[in-house]
């Protein structure tokens, strides 16, 4: 069987053509997953039996004649979304034990679709890690090389997709959770403008960063899926209400003329060569496609990293105050009062990159220490802003890359937290600015894919999907799977 | 001259108003009184994972109400900001509340002191904000409960500037704004389920000294008795501090109504760092002229300028219009009376129902702890009980009585009337007959009274009504003694 070859574009015309059943396709994931995951450890909870249910719901439901493009299809979701019934936990001992009671808007909106879920993927816990490290479910491990890891916060769902066991799954990106990642695995994957997909039911890491998104095999599947998980949502008041493109039907948009521009700050001389190396293989491509290729300056944007790193721990040192021990979650054993049940539910539930964050975002909104850290932050963030918009009334795309380094040993970076919050100096000006990103596998080094990152104006979505959709015509590197995965 | 004469107290209050509104503030929970605990708190109100609050627009449209009623800056754009702290009735571990930016900012409210004079207080802002549950300490052995129906209710938080000069104006402030909130329709204002309360912050200074003294803050006291008590256990006791010596710590503390006295609760040291920021959550508020302009054609008569009508049209003195006005309800009763009298523009029909309310209806209603709404004596009965007054079917003191029945039995002044016989006699003839008969009873009154005994005709006069039953008209008593008394 080589079902788990095919694209989600490919596999909604084969279930459409009735060449075999979601059940068939459903089964052949689950098994390879089966098989797969003990050693990647991609998947917190698998739902078998909920997915078999699903997939013969899709078939009864296309036998009428009935269904949508993704009737049938499976995918995997990132267990940071709410599922109705089925642990949610976010990677963390905190929510080992909590099933929510309703369905994120965007799971809801696949399943509606009649996407079958296939279980829940592993994750940096609460979404805090670039490297799938610090889930209280273990790592994750690189299909390309075992050793090595799949990048996070999205590590579970990048492996899954990579290795070929889900042949899509949803992210979030906070600060390069879905595209670094989908770098490190050689897959694609895109974040799509802030407020463009709703948050309703996503656990919260930092709110104003955190946005749900799409790892697939190419820009073309992230287009199919992202059509279904777009749009307003009246539950989440930063959802922006706007008509959501159709994204598959728009992949066809030409090249030729279309502005790309060169951030000057991220192809200078401090890049990795093998990475420039393949980037401006990448860049090449464009060009003969017909882009026009300007050289554009964003002169705050290597500032974004002590940025986040001020923004996202203070949303999140909130964010998670919840956990406490009270209504849900993780409870500590016999409190001996209420602020030993608090010390303690937190302490235990916790892991170490979470605490740091927690300190070091309570430390920032401080008495004394507002205005030195989060306000200037926040300028910060709007002098990122208006680079992006500089650099935008010149260019209709940026390029560079997604990570300076190809995947990384496991345990390499795990003491050093600054080197690992590096890892997203590419990324994380996206998030500050609610841009939508996209990353496309561009070729490998030592065997280990690299990404080409591009990122677009606000809800330029189409563009983005549209000039990946044209690069991965010209290339093959987002066909390639590992061998131990083909 | 007393010791409290060389100081000065300072005053501020902070009123958390709760909105009617029937939805929470950022959930669609419904937000009734009374209801079983933990029923009426949804998936947001828990704080569950990948919940959001979405701003409830009634919320926003009644705090702008506010703001246009006690002349404010209504913000173009405002923001809300999260408190953080943990308390196992905070489900979220913060609360959503207006900080840096409210919606209302730089507003007035004039009060009305016991003297008629009236007093202009400030009022820095007021910023809406939701509720926290509420901790049960005492239905679990051993254990605390939480009821969250509580949590996400939307407040309103009124905050005055320091321009309260006694527990009094305190007071008075209060009552102002709680009328206020009421003539708006924006808050229920019942101080027992806790829809209107109030954090005062005290302190006092030497007279002719500029700066303010330390403040000490009373959280939480729920009725406007308790807030006078509070604050004058609280004055007291800084003057003793100070006078002894020692000096003010600044703290919260908490008013214990069964000792009549504060406590403290936090000093500032031991006081949380609330790490304010923007809730990321939400967007910023705006509020547009438009909507500013069909608000303001929702505002009812206000309370002053009801005041201020009724000094006009009924002549009646500044401070009874004011304590006609205090409540709508009350002021409507009275509109009602008075046109039921058909004598809108009698201003001595006018006073006799001012008199009669802020009287009789008014103690009775205080007697029996219930609001005008509830009185069994409706505008239209107090009017008929009124016309047997001016047609002098009865007089004042049997009106008393008659009145008094009425609130009883629920039944009309004529009922009383007839049923226990209090018609006025009015029939000179059947008076006459009366005088004789005391006359001829009472020999050596007579006898003195004629000596030149003038206070005695107090005591004819006593007669006369006890022989007729208090029925007799007592003008015409008065006039008919007047002459027998002085002879043949």
């Amino acid at each position: 069987m080589t079902l788990h070859t095919l694209s989600v574009a490919e596999l909604s015309a084969g279930l459409a053509a009735r060449r075999y059943s979601s059940l068939e396709l459903t089964e052949h994931f689950l098994g390879r997953i089966a098989a797969a995951n003990p050693k990647l450890n991609a998947f917190i909870t698998i739902t078998a039996e909920e997915a078999r249910a699903a997939a013969r719901a899709a078939d009864a439901e296309r036998a009428r004649g009935a269904g949508t493009a993704l009737t049938g299809v499976p995918i995997a979701h990132k267990d940071i979304f709410c599922t109705d019934g089925i642990k949610t936990s976010c990677g963390s001992r905190m929510l080992d034990n909590f099933v929510a009671p309703y369905d994120a808007t965007i799971v809801a909106r696949l399943r509606a679709a009649g996407v079958v879920m296939l279980g829940k993927t592993n994750m940096d816990e609460f979404a805090m890690g670039s490297s799938n490290e610090t889930s209280w479910y273990g790592p994750v491990r690189n299909p390309w090389d075992l050793d090595r890891v799949p990048g996070g916060s999205s590590g579970g769902s990048a492996a899954a997709v990579a290795a070929r066991l889900a042949p899509a799954a949803t992210g979030t990106d906070t600060g390069g959770s879905i595209r670094q990642p989908a770098a490190l695995t050689g897959i694609t994957g895109i974040k799509p403008t802030y407020g463009r997909v709703s948050r309703f039911g996503m656990v919260a890491f930092a709110s104003s960063l955190d946005q749900a998104g799409v790892l697939a095999g190419s820009a073309e599947d992230c287009a199919l899926l992202l059509r279904t998980m777009a749009g307003f949502d009246p539950r989440d008041s930063t959802s922006v209400d706007r008509p959501v493109p159709d994204y598959p039907a728009e992949l066809g948009q030409p090249m030729r003329g279309l502005r790309i521009g060169l951030v000057k700050e991220f192809l200078g001389d401090g890049l990795d060569p093998g990475t420039a190396a393949l980037i401006e293989a990448g860049i090449a491509v464009y060009r003969k496609l017909g882009a026009e290729l300007v050289e554009v300056s964003c002169p705050a944007l290597p500032l974004s990293v002590p940025t986040y790193y001020v923004v996202a721990p203070a949303e999140c040192s909130s964010n998670l105050s919840r956990y406490d021990g009270v209504r849900f979650g993780y409870r500590c054993q016999n409190p001996r009062d209420l602020l030993d049940l608090y010390q303690r539910s937190r302490g235990e539930g916790f892991g170490a990159e979470v605490k740091r964050r927690i300190m070091t975002g309570t430390y920032v909104l401080s008495a004394g220490y507002y205005d030195a850290y989060y306000l200037k932050a926040q300028k910060v963030r709007s002098l990122i802003n208006q680079d992006f918009e500089r650099a935008f009334a010149r260019a209709d795309l940026l390029v560079c890359p997604t990570a300076p380094t190809p995947a990384f040993k496991l345990g390499d970076k795990l003491d050093d937290p600054i080197t690992m919050y590096l890892n997203d100096i590419f990324t994380i000006g996206a998030n500050l600015a609610g841009l939508p990103g996209l990353s496309v596998p561009c070729g490998f080094l030592g065997g280990l894919p690299v990404g080409l990152q591009l990122i677009g104006p606000h809800f330029a979505e189409s563009r983005l999907l549209a000039a990946g959709h044209a690069y991965q015509r010209e290339t093959d590197w987002h066909r390639r799977v590992p061998d131990a995965y083909r | 001259m007393s010791a409290q004469d060389h100081w000065e107290v300072v005053i501020g209050l902070e009123i958390h108003a709760q909105l009617a509104t029937r939805a929470k503030i950022f959930s669609g929970s419904a937000t009734a009184f009374g209801a079983e605990c933990n029923t009426q708190a949804d998936l947001v109100d828990l704080g569950y994972p990948g919940t959001l609050p979405v701003l409830n627009r009634e919320a926003l449209r009644m705090a702008v109400k506010f703001g246009l009623a006690i002349g404010a800056q209504v913000a173009a754009r405002s923001v809300f900001a999260r408190k953080n702290y943990f308390y196992p009735d905070l489900p979220k571990g913060y609360q959503i509340s207006q900080y840096e930016q409210p919606v209302v900012e730089h507003g007035t409210l004039d009060i009305l002191l016991e003297d008629g004079s009236r007093k202009t207080i400030g009022i820095t802002r007021a910023h809406l904000e939701e509720d926290a549950g509420k901790s049960l300490h005492d239905i679990l052995p051993g254990a605390t409960g939480i009821d969250l129906n509580r949590a996400g209710t939307p407040l309103l938080e009124i905050v005055s500037e320091p321009d309260l000069r006694s527990a009094r104006e305190a007071v008075a402030y209060m009552k102002t704004v709680h009328s206020l909130v009421r003539y708006l329709e924006i808050c229920d204002g019942n101080m027992q389920e806790g829809s209107f309360r109030c954090d005062a912050n005290v302190s006092v200074r030497r007279r002719g000294e500029h700066r303010f003294g330390t403040r000490c803050e009373i959280k939480n006291v729920n009725s406007f008795r308790f807030v006078e008590k509070a604050i004058n256990f609280e004055v007291t006791r800084q003057i003793d501090v100070l006078e002894g010596g020692g000096h003010i710590v600044q703290e919260t503390r908490l008013y214990d109504a069964n000792r009549d006295q504060t406590r403290p609760m936090r000093t500032k040291e031991e006081a949380n760092d609330y790490r304010y920021f923007p809730d990321p959550d939400l967007l910023p508020v705006t509020v547009t002229p438009e909507f500013i302009a069909e608000v303001r054609a929702t505002l009812p008569e206000l309370p002053h300028q009801k005041a201020e009508r009724f000094v006009k049209s009924y002549g009646l003195s500044a401070y009874d219009a004011g304590v006609l006005t205090a409540t709508r309800e009350f002021a409507d009763y009275y509109e009602a009376t008075v046109a039921a009298l058909g004598a809108t523009g009698d201003h001595s029909v006018a006073k006799l129902c001012a008199n009669w309310l802020m009287g009789d209806v008014a103690a009775f209603l205080n007697r029996d702890g219930i609001e005008i709404a509830a009185a069994p004596v409706t505008a239209a009965a107090l009017a008929g009980l009124l016309n047997r007054i001016r047609d002098e079917t009865i007089s004042g003191k049997i009106a008393k009585e008659v009145f008094e029945a009425m609130w009883a039995e629920r039944a009309s002044a004529d009922a009383i009337i007839d049923a226990r016989g209090l018609r006025q006699i009015s029939d000179t003839g059947a008076i006459e007959r009366a005088i004789d008969e005391v006359m001829a009873a009472s020999p050596k009154q007579l006898a003195d009274y004629r000596a030149g005994k003038d206070k005695l005709f107090g005591y004819f006069v006593g007669q006369v009504m006890k022989s007729t039953g208090g029925k007799a008209n007592p003008a015409a008593v008065n006039a008919l003694l007047k002459r027998k008394l002085a002879g043949p």
